[in-house]
């Protein structure tokens, strides 16, 4: 069974974004967004939505962490 | 030749031992001073995922501590010049594991819906094309949401998702940091992937 060239690209999609296809199938990926404004769209979406979990998630070290983390400096298993 | 080396420089070889021990302490000593400021250059990368991988700020800042304390108790076993990043790491989610988090709560999985793009379609479906712009997506997706969403995939998902969305390793990386094959790296990823679009879509559309 063949998939139909959307379903495909949507198969190709996450590993495109992840710069982790062969040279083949990026080509494929590619030439397909460039005629496929639906994929396109979608292919925004998940790049925008990756960046916007990654900026949603990252939370600054509370303050005193570090302080901390040097008070453990020298901490040694033979000492 | 290797004999004449040895008998100019002979007298250093012969060297008394306290001389020879001193030296070698003192360059153990910058050896260790060099691995811990290498260490902590990471400390906001590790607080970053252990605050994801946990439910609260006050176990993230635990884990964190646990995984530093052990890291520097065994400087030793780490080989200079190798990824310490991925070594710390290493350590923080066996620390995870062995906190017993395995055992906590995880709300059972939702059958995965089909398609990558179901959050996409939902999106569109909802409120048009238009939704799936950028200043769409971060209007109707609140931060919240996504943290929530991110708390609620299950563990062994939700720790790929977070090496490589969110702590930015390779998947050759978080293979070795959770110590599974690579090929499980990506399936589990894809499906957390999944599993997190579609917790945003019953959130987010609810």
């Amino acid at each position: 069974m063949t998939l139909d060239p959307c379903e495909r690209c949507e198969e190709l999609l996450q590993e495109f974004l992840d710069r982790t296809l062969t040279d083949a199938e990026w080509r494929e990926a590619e030439s397909h967004l460039a005629g496929c404004d639906y994929c396109r769209r979608r292919y925004r979406f998940e790049e925008t939505l990756r960046r916007y979990v990654k900026l949603s998630a990252v939370e600054r070290m509370p303050p005193g962490l570090m302080s901390k983390l040097e008070e453990l400096r020298g901490l040694d298993a033979m000492a | 030749m290797q004999a004449l080396v040895k008998q100019r420089y002979g007298s250093s070889v012969s060297e008394p031992e306290p001389a020879v021990d001193a030296r070698r302490i003192a360059a153990e000593a910058r050896n260790r001073v060099r691995f811990e400021e290498e260490a902590l250059e990471f400390a906001d990368q590790v607080y970053r995922v252990a605050r994801r991988l946990v439910g609260s700020r006050e176990e993230a800042e635990d884990l964190v501590q646990e995984t530093y304390a052990r890291a520097f108790r065994s400087w030793r076993s780490y080989t200079p010049g190798t990824n310490m990043r991925a070594w710390l790491f290493r350590i923080l989610t066996n620390l995870n594991v062995d906190r017993g988090r395995r055992v906590q709560r995880t709300p059972p999985m939702q059958p995965l819906e089909e398609s990558d793009y179901y959050l996409a379609n939902k999106l569109a479906s909802s409120a048009g094309e238009e939704a799936l712009e950028q200043e769409q997506v971060v209007e109707r997706l609140s931060q919240d949401s996504i943290v929530h969403a991110l708390a609620e995939i299950q563990p062994q998902f939700r720790d790929v998702v977070v090496l490589v969305d969110i702590g930015d390793f390779s998947y050759a990386d978080a293979a070795e940091i959770l110590d599974i094959p690579m090929g499980t790296v990506m399936s589990r990823l894809h499906r957390g992937r999944r599993a997190l679009k579609q917790r945003l879509a019953e959130e987010t559309l609810a």
